[in-house]
């Protein structure tokens, strides 16, 4: 091919794009990336989104990609451009996400002179991202992106990052597409079949077990939550999640104990602490889940299945650790406790004890008076949505915590959430790149009225493609969560937690074209729902509620599954200096 | 905190694709977890330049060691981490340059002490040596000490190599 037929480096980006199936791109164009823009703009299979901050185009990549199933793809310029990615791209980190970002960089001959918006990007994001890439050679430009794609999505999924000078994306070059360019890269997606068949004997002993699933389940797609239930149900163990895996399992079912952890349910922290056998299905022993190490689940085999092999033995010891894909490994389980005709251990003593547990009403709370309870919100939320399956995002904070304990899903990909990384201002660019992925579903913002100033720009996005996403903040006027602690760790001194200077949101979300409503107690509560619900666009709900409610169960940092506070009395009001450094 | 065992030291061979960038990623997985370095060497080791192996030696207890193997191993540029130390019996060496100066009994003295440890002599003038020796760690370690003695004004060391023993590859 003469070289004048080749394809600039932009073209061939579009094209590999293409071929990878990327339907969308969420981005924000800039200097370095000029070029790339020129090509989207002469093609049309790729739709572009154009949102109003960076961070907040890799948190609408991570909630296409959650609700998908499909890899997100991210385009910014250099400079500013990528280091405002850097928190979206931490986060799918932490939660494993499958997202491409596409950064600009200044020209090869300048990389290195501080030329203007220029930055490191791979050294910044090298730490940050599954993997990245600087492009140097045209040539290599289209394996970089099928490369990338691939371990994007395989394995633990997870964010890469592909830096592009400028005169990378104008060079002419060949397309090619090999998809190994790093052959070192493993992926080990069936378990060993001696360990899978030691963890059937274990669970086939097993007096009290308990299945504690989390992401992983998710992200092995839904042959793997299928697969869930049916071992639950020939089992007939109890089930738990991370905050990551809600949804794996259906809410509805009576094996379910609901969420574990830091604010997890009684039952369900009770029951990690007395079980015999914990099979712990893609989750990762996360902090907020064990409480305090030494005293985690004190008299149990532990039986991990994770694809990520340093997950294993990290935080806890597993008695057995099977490495491989949640889906494999659970399917090579059931055939062999199927093959040996395993039945389910009589497991009556333990549910007596499960349902013992489950009279405290851990989550129970009492709606009185006109002030509304936000647990009783995000009750009445639930009840009005749940016949339309809806997406729900959330920010970070109290709401979240509540509306993983009252909202119920029974399916995955619904509950998209900023798990590991925590990051406030998550949940609106989630729910536009949910609704970007779903156009039909109701896709619901469940926030924090600190949250959501913190990516509330996105509304514009929003009413730009016509993406009927709704906002429900639960307003109680502080950064709830942090009062919390304050309140329960340094004697109610709730400094810089009140958001001040709060703007009016009816009037807010009416200058970006949405439509708002305020609820104000609770004769307004399911109006303003239904009123929301029926207007076909984006809304902005701002419910006021209760300021001063705190989010329980909760287990204090450095505490024992056992030590719960189920309510208020049982705060004291101080922590002594050791918790206090716990966060 | 769990007791997590007796801290050792524990030498790592870990073969990656030799491409920019791909050092850095591996002492900031260092850094950024908390885990020890107390050598590091690093050379490509193939015809075709494309792989590179890098001698790590760290101590830590066997969970600790376990992790760090993990963590190095699913990094996408990792080819094989192995970790020699527990691999069972390897060589290990180190190369180290000294300059020492310094004339009359002292000069003599060096000379002297560099025969017994078979440091070779690469670079003399009439007030100074560059002396390189080769051994283990605590050999080196050793010879340094001597010298500090007897004129010792710089040295460079070179860091731990090292290759399991018999006939398989690590």
């Amino acid at each position: 091919m003469a070289v004048n037929e080749q394809k600039t480096g932009a073209e061939n980006l579009i094209q590999a794009l293409t071929e990878l199936g990327v339907d969308t791109v969420f981005g924000y164009p800039g200097g370095a990336v000029l070029p790339i823009y020129d090509a989207l703009f002469q093609q049309s299979v790729i739709k572009h989104v154009l949102v109003r901050h960076e961070q907040a185009a890799v948190h609408a990549a991570e909630g296409y990609a959650r609700s998908t199933g499909k890899p997100g793809v991210v385009l910014v310029t250099s400079g500013p451009g990528a280091t405002n990615a850097v928190t979206g791209i931490t986060d799918a980190l932490l939660d494993s996400i499958p997202v491409v970002v596409l950064t600009g960089q200044v020209a090869t001959h300048l990389i290195g002179s501080d030329a203007f918006q220029e930055c490191d990007t791979v050294g910044i994001t090298r730490h940050c991202s599954k993997h990245n890439y600087l492009v140097k050679d045209p040539e290599r430009l289209a394996d970089i992106v099928h490369e990338a794609f691939h371990i994007a999505t395989s394995g633990r999924p997870g964010p890469v990052v592909i830096d592009i000078p400028k005169d990378v994306q104008v060079a002419r070059a060949g397309y090619r597409k090999r998809s190994a360019l790093h052959n070192g890269y493993k992926l080990q997606l069936k378990g060993e079949l001696k360990d899978i068949e030691a963890a059937v004997e274990m669970l086939a002993k097993a007096e009290r077990p308990i299945l504690y699933t989390g992401g992983g389940v998710i992200n092995s797609g839904n042959g793997a939550a299928q697969l869930l239930r049916e071992l639950a149900r020939v089992t007939g163990a109890p089930v738990t999640s991370t905050l990551m895996g809600l949804g794996a399992f259906p809410a509805a079912s009576p094996q379910w104990l609901g969420m574990l952890g830091m604010h997890g349910t009684y039952e369900a922290n009770m029951a990690m602490n007395e079980c015999d056998l914990m099979l712990c299905i893609g989750a990762r022993f996360d902090d907020r889940v064990t409480g305090r190490l030494d005293a985690f689940s004190p008299n149990s085999k532990k039986i991990h299945i994770d694809i990520d092999r340093s997950s294993i033995n990290k935080n806890v010891k597993a008695d057995l650790g099977i490495v491989g894909d949640v889906g494999h490994v659970l399917e090579d389980m059931l055939k062999i406790w199927k093959a040996r005709a395993h039945k389910a251990v009589d497991q009556k003593a333990w549910f007596a004890k499960i349902d013992a547990w489950r009279t405290k009403d851990s989550l129970g709370f009492r709606q009185t008076g006109k002030e509304i309870l936000p647990q009783y919100a995000i009750q009445r939320l639930y009840e009005a949505t749940k016949a339309k399956a809806p997406i729900i995002t959330t920010e970070v904070g109290q709401h979240q915590m509540w509306a993983a304990q009252h909202f119920h899903f029974e399916s995955p990909r619904k509950w998209l959430t900023s798990g590991g990384l925590g990051t406030m201002g998550y949940g609106l660019p989630a729910a536009i790149g949910a609704q970007m992925g779903n156009p039909r579903a109701l896709v619901i913002d469940i926030a924090g009225e600190a949250s959501i100033l913190m990516n509330i720009q996105e509304m514009s996005t929003a009413i730009q493609y016509r993406l009927p996403v709704k906002v429900f903040v639960l307003n109680n006027e502080y950064m709830g969560m942090v009062r919390q602690w304050q309140q329960l760790t340094y004697e109610s001194r709730y400094s810089e937690s009140y958001s001040e200077a709060l703007p009016d949101f009816v009037k807010l979300a009416e200058a970006y074209g949405w439509k708002g409503i305020r609820i104000e107690d609770v004769d307004g509560l399911d109006a303003g729902i239904a009123e929301m619900l029926a207007y076909d666009g984006p809304v902005f709900v701002d419910c006021r509620v209760a300021k001063l409610e705190n989010c329980f169960p909760m287990i204090p940092s450095g505490a024992a599954h056992t030590e719960m506070l189920l309510n208020s009395s049982d705060v004291k009001g101080e922590l002594d200096e050791d918790a206090q450094a716990l966060v | 905190m769990r007791d997590l065992g007796p801290i050792r030291r524990h030498t790592l061979a870990i073969t990656v694709d030799n491409e920019s960038g791909v050092l850095a990623k591996i002492v900031g997985l260092f850094s950024a977890r908390g885990y020890n370095i107390e050598s590091l060497t690093v050379a490509d080791i193939t015809e075709t330049h494309d792989v590179s192996r890098i001698t790590i030696v760290t101590s830590g207890s066997q969970e600790v060691i376990d992790q760090i193997e993990a963590q190095l191993d699913r990094l996408v540029t990792v080819h094989k981490v192995s970790d020699l130390t527990e691999l069972g019996p390897h060589v290990e060496r180190e190369m180290a340059l000294l300059k020492v100066t310094g004339g009359g009994d002292k000069r003599l003295e060096a000379m002297r002490l560099a025969d017994i440890y078979r440091a070779r002599v690469v670079d003399s003038t009439i007030e100074s040596f560059i002396f390189e020796i080769t051994g283990s760690t605590e050999k080196v370690n050793t010879f340094i000490a001597l010298m500090r003695e007897v004129g010792l004004v710089e040295v460079a060391r070179g860091g731990v190599v090292a290759i399991s023993r018999g006939k398989d590859p690590s």
